[in-house]
């Protein structure tokens, strides 16, 4: 039965159920609940709960235990997302995994506590030195964040990869009525881990690393990309939203179609493999992609358009919606879409 | 009656250290400790950035590179997963006093139940030998060309004794690798550290002061004289905090 959950605690209890056995961090509005549930809710089960003294701390924490196989974890936003960059690199390195949490708020440096998707490029390019990606999944309702949650450890054990779950502040804040899993545990030596004894653990920060860090990256895009297309088939003009903005660009792909106007929706679920692979079902038609997203200077746009040159024929145009600190509203964005149509509002590539 | 002394396995394969280098020293004095303890396969050492990296090389036993300074999370993290096995971390002085002092301190005020070993040997060795806060007055290094001045740049620092004014805290020492009456205290230092871990005590803290000649320009015969007449005396060795027995 459906229950009322706060996506902060959905996301702990998901985490639990996938069978996490550690948790580190720090607060930071607007995840802090992530830690606050996990703290009383890890030692009911015998897990354990660290309160870090910084991000940066708590990410090694994490690379200690998942090097030792332990299903482990850490979340933070804003500022204290980017101090564990460093960190993730290391994880990256070692061909460690590991499970992410980013509760997204707005802006640089310390930001506000505005929901936003401005951390996207960072996360979904690495965001450390160095040549490594991310698998980063962008849920848009509480209940797809329980469930990809719930995937994240095996997928990170998998392809021996850190898995970011990019959330939004809103989406951590609000409740919606969701369904968890039962609880789950792998209990199988993953084979490479630290154990004492020496065994090979296989980094990829050796020589072998360019082709091996390839191999793995390709095998994750080939395999790994997660979209939902909405009325895409016969579209016009196709919205490329994730996250929070996603539900209302579908909303206006409802009513410009009461208009008249063939609007669609692609909408990764991952964002890093970008889901190329969703453009294939754009009509050779269409006569425009539209990046709707909530960042100030266009984020998410330049993996539109590079997906757009990829898959769409001819010099498409991809424009875009930036709205800043908030979720775009199903009515600005029908507006956007109309200035398109009277030639006011220009492509972005 | 003969003693035989059989090289531990742990430090069977030849080191990486410069010659005359006291890191062998140290490395040797664990690998003793955690033979004679049965832990040569139930032991993660995570090795701080800097001289500590030649170890990935040379020490013979399970180990994690960790980033400059992360060395105390990582161990930290290490025993969570494995509370079994014997989590040690080997840093350099840079590593857990500087850019690390947030890491080693919290993990030491929380009493982590880790075995912290730290080489000091006042400077930055690994980059070529810069400044570190163990530096001593005076003392040139490539970024304080002068000599240190301490005016502008602060006394050296002595975690060790900060580390042993916490509470939960179980045993900090400070040793030395200068002379081999020395060397046999500090034995007894890196032994009372693992066994404070294995016995479950808490955090353990043991820095080793310990000479460079290559980055002090120094042979290793003037290396100990200095250190004997300008560090020993500043870093008082001996053990900090004892252990609740
Ligand atoms: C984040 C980061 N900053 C700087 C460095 C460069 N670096 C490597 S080792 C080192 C200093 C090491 O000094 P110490 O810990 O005293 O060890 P020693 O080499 O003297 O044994 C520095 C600055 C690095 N590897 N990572
Ligand atoms: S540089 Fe100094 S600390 Fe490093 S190995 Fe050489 S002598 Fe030892």
């Amino acid at each position: 039965m459906k229950k009322m959950w706060k996506g902060n605690h959905a996301i702990a209890e998901a985490a639990m159920r996938a069978g996490c056995e550690f948790y580190a961090g720090y607060p930071i509005t607007p995840q802090t609940e992530v830690g606050e549930y996990l703290s009383s809710r890890m030692p009911e089960l015998g897990r354990r709960f660290l309160q870090a003294e910084n991000e940066m701390s708590a990410i090694y924490m994490i690379f200690g235990a998942y090097a030792c196989g332990m299903r482990s974890m850490t979340s933070s936003s804003g500022p204290g997302f980017s101090l564990k960059q460093e960190g993730i690199a290391y994880l990256c390195a070692n061909n460690f995994p590991s499970v992410l949490v980013n509760v997204q708020r707005w802006g640089p440096g310390l930001g506000t506590l505005d929901s936003s998707q401005t951390d996207y490029l960072r996360d979904t390019r690495g965001g450390g030195n160095g040549d490594y990606r991310v698998i980063v999944y962008a849920p848009n309702s509480i209940q797809e964040t329980v469930d990809l949650m719930y995937n994240a450890f095996d997928v990170a054990e998998k392809y021996r990869n850190p898995v970011e779950i990019l959330s939004e502040a809103a989406l951590g804040q609000m409740m919606e009525p969701v369904e968890f899993p039962p609880f789950k545990e792998r209990k199988e030596d993953l084979g490479w881990t630290f154990d004492g004894t020496d065994r090979p653990h296989g980094r990829i920060d050796n020589p072998g690393k360019p082709g091996a860090l390839r191999a793995k990256v390709e095998a994750i895009m080939a395999n790994e990309q997660r979209w939902e297309n909405y009325m895409v088939e016969d579209a016009d003009y196709v919205f490329v939203a994730f996250g929070l903005p996603s539900r209302t660009s579908r909303n206006a792909v409802d009513l410009l179609r009461e208009q008249g106007i063939k609007a669609g929706l692609i909408r990764p679920i991952t964002v890093w493999p970008f889901p190329f692979d969703a453009f294939k079902e754009i009509p050779g038609t269409v006569k425009g992609i539209i990046s709707v997203e909530s960042t100030d200077a266009g984020q998410l746009v330049e993996d539109v358009a590079l997906a757009t040159k990829r898959m769409c024929r001819g010099n498409v145009p991809v424009y875009g919606l930036f709205s800043g600190q908030k979720i775009p509203k199903t009515k600005e964005i029908v507006t956007y879409v109309n200035g398109i149509l009277s030639g006011e509002n220009k492509e972005v590539f | 009656m003969a003693v035989v002394k059989t090289t531990p396995t742990m430090v069977s394969i030849p080191n990486h250290f410069c010659p005359g280098c006291g890191h062998g020293i140290l490395n040797r004095l664990i690998a003793e400790v955690i033979q004679e303890k049965g832990y040569e396969k139930k032991t993660i050492l995570t090795l701080g950035v800097g001289c500590s990296c030649n170890m990935n090389g040379s020490w013979n036993g399970d180990k994690i590179q960790t980033a400059h300074g992360r060395a105390a999370s990582t161990a930290t993290g290490v025993k969570v997963a494995r509370p079994d096995l014997l989590s040690i971390a080997y840093q350099g002085d840079g590593d857990a006093y500087v850019i690390g002092l947030a890491e080693t301190l919290n993990a030491a005020y929380r009493s982590e139940p880790i075995t912290v070993f730290v080489i000091n040997n006042n400077n930055f060795a690994m980059t070529g030998g810069q400044m570190s806060w163990t530096t001593m007055p005076g003392q040139v290094t490539t970024t304080s060309a002068h000599g240190r001045d301490t005016s502008l740049t602060g006394m050296p620092i002595r975690v060790p004794e900060i580390a042993a004014t916490f509470p939960d805290v179980a045993y900090v020492a400070r040793g030395s690798v200068h002379s081999a009456k020395e060397i046999n205290r500090l034995k007894g230092y890196v032994r009372n550290a693992i066994e404070a871990q294995l016995n479950g005590e808490g955090y353990a803290l043991v820095e080793v002061l310990c000479q460079c000649p290559t980055n002090w320009g120094m042979s290793v015969e003037k290396s100990i004289q200095w250190m004997e007449k300008e560090v020993v005396p500043y870093y008082e060795l001996g053990e900090l905090k004892g252990r609740r027995k």
